[in-house]
């Protein structure tokens, strides 16, 4: 529906109602858990399911087009930087994949506030920050028109 | 408003404020703090940065980049291939500013922690295509968000902004924006001096092939609500572009994409018969618009056309042939991943449907109409091009700012810059915010204002569809049917009717012409009349009030684009019946259009469309 939470899983600790990017994961006023409160409104987009820490997210397809009995699973582990996949089609075939999701640490972005201040004149340049160097390329290309045309070219 | 005098308002001051915290307004925060260390830069977010934005499931390519450290492409190139893909019509200068920066952005965020794939002999990038690269994705947004919070003074996330603020001792120019907390209630006023518009582009404004459950499936995410574009309309910023619709074909039902498929893996399309179907409509395609036809690559319209066609004549389901591909384990790996990483609901349908590619091979669909500005379409704001080469006609005042002094925009927001996808509008939020810096410079004292009343009004209006809900709802005995309120819902599925079947939807097979657009104006009034008695039960409620509003002022836009121009430049996208061929003689321009607050009224113009590579 798309998703839904089990019961006995979910404790009500609201990071599914923090980070839905669609804002329809509520807790229950009377069960005080989590449930999808406009699936109409939802992408399947996991990210409900990747942030539960009580895997008690799943998703059943949309019932306008997908047939019962399928499942996929995901397990996103920020430490060891992979997320896995297990798929089991409505026949029973399975597939399982992994992924890495990150080369670095998470937090380790350093900030652009711990760059070397940029002077006037960079400032009034074309280049952005970290040009030219962060293009692997010895100057920022720029166009000097010597003509404008109109019309097909 | 007894009933709400109680209704706390915060207020906060930025220098910078960033609008929509996806991909184009993280590119913007970062931006802003490296060149104003000084400066207070706040991000405004409806949902939560970390998730949100088109971005928010993650990617598996990122199409937009150069290669210019290997010679791969040029700037030049990309222009070329923009502008090819949209029938000759693109904003040269802006496509080129951001390619000639994109390589930078790109290689940031390799660095930042973003797994991208290596070519195993030559050691560079692994290109999916020309343009594309492939990356494992599924932590884009996260890796993203971490870079644009560390750069923010504030992120207030959970904040929808419903309108922009002007300055009370300057005509046309913006002041900071309101919006209300989803979570409490609050209203927000914030004071800035100058405003990025990173909002997203539009889903939901024509009705989607699902209208059950699976409604949410759409191919662009239900969140990105039009606000690029209402949010800049509502204070007179001209919009350009904005008939150019995208239709996308992509697998049935779950929207998947195909880019991966025909470029890395090699997959390509036939009829229901086995065979091959572009060559059988390239008559009728060059009868439509002429020498087009002829160009490397295909234009994606038109090769949307020929499937359509193909369709019509009954020789439908067109399916992408996978079966050979994918005995290939690294590629049926690849085929599936693409999915996890970016749309898993497409992974979702084939299990559930026993669809495994290596045997079958999978339907192909054409999408409900899209309006954006960031993949192979290019609606959105008219605004000020670079400074060391933009034309004069281009060229007003800091780069990326709108009419408006002061209100910058980029990704989905900016019009005419075709192609730029995640990176692209990331580098594009990058170019916006050096400029609104340089422009918060400038300003020296004569700072802008908001001003007391216009935004106590607003605090009114933006909350006004609880009120109404309390008050109608004692009028009935339960359910959802009264004559006094439309809850949000309702207005939503009246919108996307009317766009369907007047303004070129689905059920029109896209078509439309001049009577029924005339038409569905007279119903898109009507539906605006109504909006005033939108009636929310809750703060959930209140915030698809608000989408809703910014979908139906951005689709009046297109509505009045899709009349004013008498060609059909883009036919796969959408259809003038009326004017059925492109017409380079009259129509090898911009359109423009400009919404009048006080009056309700749009005025249109052209502006012309310079070349400026070769």
């Amino acid at each position: 529906m798309p998703t839904f939470v089990y019961m006995t899983r979910c404790d009500g600790c609201g990071h599914c109602v923090d980070i839905c990017p669609s804002d329809i994961m509520h807790i229950d006023k009377t069960y005080r858990r989590a449930y999808n409160i406009e699936p109409n409104m939802c992408w399947e987009c996991y990210a409900c399911v990747k942030a539960c820490p009580q895997n008690a997210i799943d998703v059943r397809g949309y019932a306008d087009f997908a047939p019962m009995g399928h499942s996929v699973r995901t397990l996103r582990e920020e430490e060891k930087g992979t997320i896995s996949w297990k798929l089991k089609f409505r026949d029973g075939r399975e597939k399982n994949f992994e992924s890495p999701i990150r080369t670095t640490p998470w937090g380790s972005i350093k900030s652009a506030e711990d760059y070397a201040a940029p002077n006037q004149e960079a400032m009034k340049s074309q280049e952005l920050a970290h040009e030219p160097n962060a293009l692997n390329i010895d100057k920022l290309p720029a166009l000097a028109p010597d003509q404008l045309k109109l019309g097909v070219v | 408003m007894g009933l709400f005098s109680k209704r706390k308002t915060v207020f906060v001051d930025a220098d910078i404020l960033v609008i929509g915290g996806g991909m184009a307004g993280c590119g913007a925060t970062y931006e802003s703090r490296y060149w104003g260390r000084d400066k207070k830069i706040v991000v405004v977010e409806k949902a939560n940065i970390e998730r949100s934005g088109a971005v928010a499931q993650g990617l598996y390519a990122i199409n937009c980049y150069m290669g210019m450290q290997w010679d791969e492409n040029q700037p030049e190139d990309h222009v070329r291939y923009a502008r090819n893909d949209l029938m000759g019509l693109v904003r040269e200068d802006l496509g080129y500013d951001i390619a000639r920066h994109v390589d930078s952005t790109v290689h940031k965020f390799e660095e930042w922690g973003l797994p991208i794939m290596k070519d195993p002999e030559t050691g560079r990038y692994l290109r999916e295509g020309k343009w594309q690269i492939m990356i494992h994705g599924e932590s884009y947004k996260p890796i993203v968000a971490e870079a644009a919070r560390k750069a923010a003074t504030e992120v207030y996330n959970r904040i929808m902004v419903t309108h922009l603020l002007m300055d009370k001792t300057k005509a046309n120019r913006v002041a900071g924006a309101v919006g209300f907390n989803v979570r409490t209630g609050d209203f927000y006023v914030f004071r800035a001096k100058a405003v990025i518009v990173a909002a997203g582009g539009a889903s939901h404004i024509f009705k989607p092939r699902a209208v059950g459950e699976g409604m949410g499936r759409t191919w662009y995410a239900p969140w990105s609500s039009a606000s690029a574009y209402a949010l800049p309309i509502l204070v007179g910023a001209k919009m350009t572009q904005m008939e150019n619709r995208i239709v996308l074909t992509r697998f049935k039902d779950g929207y998947g994409p195909v880019g991966a498929y025909f470029l890395h893996l090699k997959t390509y399309t036939e009829n229901a018969y086995g065979n091959d179907y572009e060559p059988t409509w390239y008559e009728n395609t060059k009868e439509l618009v002429g020498d087009y036809i002829d160009r490397h690559p295909v234009p994606t319209c038109l090769r949307n056309h020929a499937f359509l066609e193909e369709v019509k004549a009954g020789r439908g389901p067109i399916r992408m042939v996978t079966k050979e591909a994918f005995q290939d384990p690294h590629k049926e790996q690849v085929g599936w991943e693409n999915f996890l990483g970016m749309t898993i609901g497409q992974a979702v349908v084939w299990a559930s449907q026993n669809i495994d590619p290596k045997e079958i091979n999978p339907e192909l669909t054409t999408s409900e109409p899209y309006v954006m500005g960031s993949h192979a379409t290019c609606s959105g704001a008219w605004a000020s091009g670079p400074e060391d080469y933009a034309p004069d006609d281009y060229q007003w005042g800091y780069n990326r700012m709108m009419t408006v002094e002061g209100l910058f925009g980029a990704g989905d927001t900016i019009g005419g810059t075709a192609h730029k996808f995640s990176s692209g509008s990331f580098t594009e939020g990058r170019i916006a915010a050096k400029a609104a810096v340089n422009y918060v410079n400038d300003l020296g004292n004569d700072q802008p204002q908001v001003r007391e009343s216009e935004y106590e009004n607003l605090k009114q209006v933006v909350f006004q569809p609880l009120e109404t809900y309390d008050v109608g709802r004692n009028e009935i005995v339960a359910g959802t049917v009264s004559p006094s309120y439309l809850l949000p819902i309702h207005g939503l599925q009246r919108l996307e009717k009317i766009m369907d079947e007047y303004v070129g939807g689905i059920s029109a097979h896209y078509t439309t012409n001049e009577p029924m657009l005339t038409r569905g104006l007279e119903l898109l009034d009507m539906l605006k009349e109504d909006l005033a008695y939108l009636g929310a039960e809750d703060l959930h409620q209140l915030q698809r009030s608000w989408e809703l509003q910014h979908r139906v002022l951005a689709s009046e836009c297109v509505t009045h684009h899709t009349m004013f121009r008498k060609e059909t430049r883009w036919p796969g996208y959408y259809y003038r019946a009326d004017h059925p061929k492109l017409d380079d003689t009259d129509w090898h321009c911009f359109t423009l259009s400009q919404y009048d607050r006080e009056s309700g009224k749009w005025t249109m113009d052209t502006a012309p469309v310079y070349h400026i590579v070769d």
